[in-house]
């Protein structure tokens, strides 16, 4: 079942490549999957491809770095106190409304087009799911183990932190995870306008040039990233949510 | 609306003294004016029907909710265990029985108390492995580790089978005989309350309306007509045999 699956995208690939090398497939539309290879291997070698993957990765990690932990902050502020929750939570939930993306052009216009606005950006697209996730979490925790905690002595930061803070850390990395998207969707679109470096720069770069093979290398890197990026959150899931039915699997 | 949980000290004192309690919510009035005492050693089952306010004096006992008048005076926060085991998921065994326990040596007292309840050799298994019948167990265990000596039981065999429960029975008399605190057991079940304690309160519209003391096997079956009558299953017939 393994081995079928896996068919149909080999299959695809095979075919792509036998279309390009008969000349049926212009260069200049899709290059060979052989081409795309050989440049990422040309462009490794010279050491531009690094550089490039190095600085979208440092823009992705300090954006989610930033906007993680004021999701988190305000989550965790709003999930335990009704009055910050009644001062803050609907300013926030409107502004959520917006498609973070709309508000590019006015990002631009406050920070320009430098590091400072990419990282903005992705961090803006990082607090929201954070945010919901964190609230939604604490507010889920079982009120009857709380009471559990007041009878058996807990004070209120043993309270969090033996039960309150691990009951809500399903939702928080379901939020992880949903915010990990966002970040590279905000770091894609960043780096299209107007960047000197990094894997967006690389791709918008090729355009000028026509030169299909690096688009196309650069959406590759693009998913490979997305998938590792899911995959340490999945792994994340797995050790820290080993206690729990749906995660931890066989004991 | 304040909480009057005042703790008293000295040997003798009794395992709860609560004078002229009285709880409401709104208008309506749960607990009215009620006075017990429970002696360290003491079983006593506590009878009703729902609504009769045992469970609210139970968390009144136990801290959880406020009372609106009188005293209630005990030597140390009880241990209470619930009709649901309330586990953490995502602790370990020991980690659970060990909840709230300040002591150094907090892994060792929670596998002797785990031990205690035949689980001894489950300390790092998870909650979620435990049938409702061992759950229970290492609830026991928990409260039982904080040598408490008041311990409140709200209705803790109502959900597992009946061979559980009997076994439950056994294991409560035993951690009961040897630990020796004084015991609250809420429940609705006559015959488990005959079963169990030293004195039967039935409780009826926030007040004990009615107080047995077992006497040993031969005065069973009288104090299990009574006691259903005094729960208004009066026209109860013996099944003829």
């Amino acid at each position: 079942m393994l081995l079928l699956s896996w068919l149909a995208p080999v299959v695809l690939l095979i075919v792509w490549e036998l279309l390009a090398q008969a000349g049926w497939l212009s260069p200049q539309v899709l290059p060979a999957p052989s081409k795309v290879i050989r440049t990422a291997f040309k462009l490794v070698v010279s050491g531009s491809l690094l550089n490039d993957l190095g600085v979208s990765l440092l823009r992705a990690v300090a954006g989610f770095a930033i906007g993680g932990s004021i999701g988190f902050a305000l989550g965790i502020l709003v999930g335990f106190s009704r009055v910050a929750e009644a001062a803050i939570d609907r300013s926030i939930q409107m502004i959520r409304a917006i498609p973070f993306l709309a508000l590019l052009p006015l990002v631009i216009v406050w920070l320009g087009v430098g590091e400072v606005e990419k990282i903005f950006l992705v961090a803006l697209g990082v607090t929201f799911p954070i945010y919901i996730n964190t609230t939604l979490g604490i507010r889920q925790v079982d009120p009857k183990l709380i009471e559990l905690g007041r009878v058996q002595g807990l004070g209120t930061l043993e309270l969090i932190r033996r039960i309150i803070l691990p009951g809500a850390l399903p939702s928080i990395l379901t939020g992880v995870r949903y915010a990990l998207a966002t970040a590279w969707l905000a770091l894609v679109v960043a780096e299209t306008i107007g960047a000197q470096s990094g894997i967006g720069f690389l791709a918008m770069d090729a355009r000028e040039f026509l030169r299909t093979d690096v688009i196309v290398l650069t959406i590759v890197i693009y998913a490979l990233i997305g998938v590792a990026a899911d995959a340490i959150a999945c792994h994340l899931e797995r050790r820290l949510l080993a206690w729990h039915p749906n995660y931890g699997g066989a004991r | 609306m304040t909480l009057h949980v005042v703790p008293s000290s000295s040997t003798a004192s009794p395992a709860v003294a609560v004078t002229n309690l009285r709880r409401a919510y709104g208008s309506r009035v749960v607990i009215d004016n009620l006075s017990l005492r429970i002696e360290r050693g003491e079983f006593v089952a506590l009878l009703g029907e729902s609504g009769c306010g045992k469970t609210t004096l139970l968390r009144a006992l136990a801290g959880l909710d406020p009372i609106d008048g009188g005293r209630i005076a005990a030597p140390r926060r009880p241990a209470v265990v619930f009709q649901e085991h309330r586990l953490l998921p995502w602790d370990s065994l020991w980690r659970n029985v060990a909840l709230g326990l300040q002591a150094p040596n907090a892994r060792e007292r929670a596998a002797a108390a785990l031990a205690e309840v035949g689980l001894g050799d489950r300390l790092d298994d998870w909650p979620r492995n435990l049938s409702g019948g061992q759950a229970q167990r290492v609830a026991l265990a928990r409260a039982l580790v904080q040598e408490p000596e008041l311990l409140l039981l709200d209705e803790l065999f109502a959900a597992l089978d009946a061979l559980t429960r009997i076994r439950m029975h056994e294991l409560v008399r035993e951690l009961v005989a040897t630990h020796r605190p004084g015991v609250l057991l809420v429940t609705h079940d006559v015959d488990e309350a005959i079963a169990l304690a030293d004195r039967i309160l039935v409780m009826r519209e926030g007040r004990i309306a009615f107080e047995h003391r077992t006497r040993g096997h031969g005065a069973q079956s009288i104090a299990r007509i009574e006691l259903l009558a005094e729960l208004g299953v009066a026209a109860f017939q013996p099944i003829p045999a």
